[in-house]
């Protein structure tokens, strides 16, 4: 098979993952309460001054535009990805200079995976395929069962949570050889339905605590233990700052 | 221990901080023997780099002695004498490995910030110079905590003097970097150097080094073209001639083969588009002035390269790239791999074909820093470059600039 063919393979399976993933896609209950929470902004509006009808009923008029449209402008400037039945899609990659087999071995030892993923606070292995997930959330932690959907040795790890978990997930793992002897390089792929949907997902990237910034952030920690053993710090090195250390 | 620190735009200090300890078993001390003012310390002094704390160490020029090193530290032992690259690599990554060390992939934490700005992947950590490059405590100071020192320390064995070693931390690989990347063809090609700092000087005697047929350097400051001067490279100063027509002339109408602008995002000049890059740097519409870039496209031969050490830090509008396209130009350009430079160079310097000193215009004491940093920025007084001495007296007293 040539490179051409097999990049455009990979291709057709990323989209095939996503299932026609697009820009910034509502959830019914969040166009209701956009909507509900515009117009009663347009009402409000309609009282006091010049400045305040323009600020306020402006306001109302765009959320009322955004909930009727039914997607979400700032998620779709931020390039949140969606798909149609309102799951968020996340992926990342990085390339690590060590052998597929190794890393997928490292991965694949899921009770050590806290230690790797710093928003993780426990996995727990229930059976060969079951286990028991908490990660830490804004409002304290959250936790869920998944199963190993997939298993490939070397190669892929896919899960998915069982019915009925607090959040709704899957994803995948994948480890290919790097061209060129560049070692490895690892795919993953998240999709989940997040609390508060569209605008859960803005606000939380907002605020640097969403899923897609915690995993770029988990690959490069992933990367560099393997790579050096350690994270690279200044935390702790001196300054002119108040208190001095910092 | 002593320590020149950032406070805000056009505002450096020299204040008692902690001495720094070893974070990581890879790391090392050093005792600060030499320590200079790079002219990219001026972007920090005039705010140009974004991501600067207050009380934040400059510097990311220097050079002394290992005290104390990390239980993994294997090549240095405490009382080594050793060059440090301004850039941190980790050694380890597949860019470190392929020479690549200024594009190192594990060294800088702050990886999510630079890519935020500069897309997929950062570049590696830099000592003082800002959070966006690690936010790495700098060398302008009586101590400093070198990470990764296995690989950023170079053993100096000989008894060469700090002035003549120091600048293999910084401007002269730099220099060396932007004329190696020309690929002078010797005794046929002929180099422009726009700009006669310090880098600009280095670049101009490394394009000799390599063999050009004729260096010519473009500046305004008589003292800095002076210099050059003395070392046989021809001079223009584009406040008394146009350069396009000068360099035209200078080179039987072809142009220069290679030009190095060794000026970068702060480029004075004048005509219609260096009024507009100043006027909307002022409205911050626009971070970089690139009158020397603009100027280095234009003047440049067909086939020729661009090469660029001068730094630039964001969004460039104006740029003549049809000009660019219709030359076939290359162009090449980045931070300086300077852990790749230091033995060749060093070599050059012990077999005295170059002796680096020769850029120095001014010694004092770290507590003079303040002072200086403004001397050099306003090339008052002929300042071409400043080396400080952190265990000296101060001279002028504590002054903030």
């Amino acid at each position: 098979m040539t490179n051409i063919q097999k990049s455009g393979f990979q291709e057709a399976a990323r989209k095939a993952f996503f299932q026609g993933g697009n820009g910034g896609q509502m959830q019914d209950t969040e166009r209701v309460a956009v909507g509900a929470l515009g117009l009663g902004l347009l009402i409000l509006g309609l009282g006091g001054g010049a400045g305040r009808r323009l600020l306020v009923g402006g306001l109302g008029l765009g959320l009322t535009a955004v909930a009727v449209r039914g997607s979400n402008p700032l998620a779709t400037a931020i390039k949140v990805e969606q798909n149609n039945a309102g799951q968020t899609l996340i992926s990342e990659a990085v390339t690590v200079n060590k052998n597929a087999a190794e890393l997928y071995d490292v991965w694949r030892d899921l009770d050590k995976l806290p230690n790797l993923m710093s928003h993780l606070q426990s996995v727990v292995v229930l059976s060969e395929k079951r286990s028991r997930w908490t990660v830490k959330a804004p409002l304290g932690s959250v936790s869920w069962e998944a199963e190993i959907t997939a298993d490939e040795p070397g190669k892929r790890l896919a899960w998915a949570s069982l019915p009925g978990s607090s959040i709704d997930n899957s994803g995948e793992i994948l480890f290919r050889p790097a061209p060129g002897g560049r070692g490895s390089e690892v795919v993953v792929r998240l999709k989940y339905r997040a609390p508060l949907g569209t605008a859960g997902v803005v606000a939380a990237r907002i605020a640097g605590q969403e899923p897609a910034q915690q995993l770029r952030d988990d690959l490069m920690r992933f990367k560099r233990e393997q790579e050096l053993g350690f994270a690279p710090t200044t935390q702790g090195q001196s300054s002119g700052r108040a208190g001095g250390a910092k | 221990m002593k320590a020149v620190l950032w406070q805000g735009t056009n505002h450096v200090s020299v204040e008692t901080v902690p001495d720094p300890t070893l974070l990581l078993p890879s790391d090392a001390i050093v005792r600060v023997s030499s320590t200079a003012i790079c002219g990219s310390d001026l972007h920090l002094l005039d705010g140009f780099i974004p991501s600067m704390e207050k009380g934040d160490i400059l510097g990311h020029e220097f050079m002394g002695e290992v005290v104390e090193v990390g239980r993994d530290v294997k090549t240095l032992k405490v009382g080594d004498r050793v060059v440090i690259p301004f850039n941190i690599a980790c050694g380890t990554c597949d860019y470190c490995q392929r020479g690549l060390f200024s594009a190192c992939d594990n060294s800088n934490p702050n990886h999510r910030m630079a890519e935020a700005l500069y897309g997929a992947t950062s570049g590696g950590g830099l000592f003082g110079y800002s959070h966006l490059y690690g936010g790495y405590a700098g060398g302008q100071a009586q101590y400093v905590r070198v990470p990764f020192a296995d690989v950023g320390g170079f053993k100096i064995e000989t008894d060469l003097p700090d002035e003549q070693v120091l600048f293999l931390t910084d401007i002269f690989p730099t220099g060396y970097q932007a004329a190696e990347n020309c690929n002078i063809v010797r005794g046929r090609d002929v180099v422009a150097v726009f700009g006669a700092g310090p880098v600009g000087q280095f670049a101009a005697r490394s394009a000799q080094m390599l063999g050009a047929a004729k260096v010519i350097i473009v500046d305004r400051f008589p003292e800095r073209l002076r210099l050059a001067a003395e070392a046989g490279i021809e001079t223009i100063n584009y406040e008394k001639e146009d350069v396009l027509i000068a360099l035209k002339e200078a080179t039987g109408g072809r142009g220069p083969d290679h030009v190095i602008d060794a000026v970068g995002l702060e480029a004075h000049g004048h005509g219609p588009g260096a009024l507009l890059d100043t006027a909307q740097q002022k409205m911050k519409l626009t971070f970089d002035r690139i009158t020397a870039l603009r100027w280095a496209i234009l003047s440049c031969a067909k086939g020729g390269t661009v090469s660029m050490p001068g730094v630039y830090g964001g969004l460039v509008d104006k740029l003549p790239l049809g000009a660019a396209f219709a030359k076939g130009l290359t162009f090449k350009m980045g931070q300086t791999h300077t852990h790749r430079y230091i033995r060749p160079l060093l070599a050059h310097i012990e077999a005295g074909d170059i002796d680096p000193s020769f850029v120095i215009t001014h010694r004092a004491a770290l507590a003079d820093a303040p002072q200086l940093y403004k001397t050099f920025r306003d090339k008052h007084d002929g300042c071409i470059k400043v080396v400080l001495n952190p265990w000296g007296e101060a001279a002028q007293g504590v002054k903030q600039a």
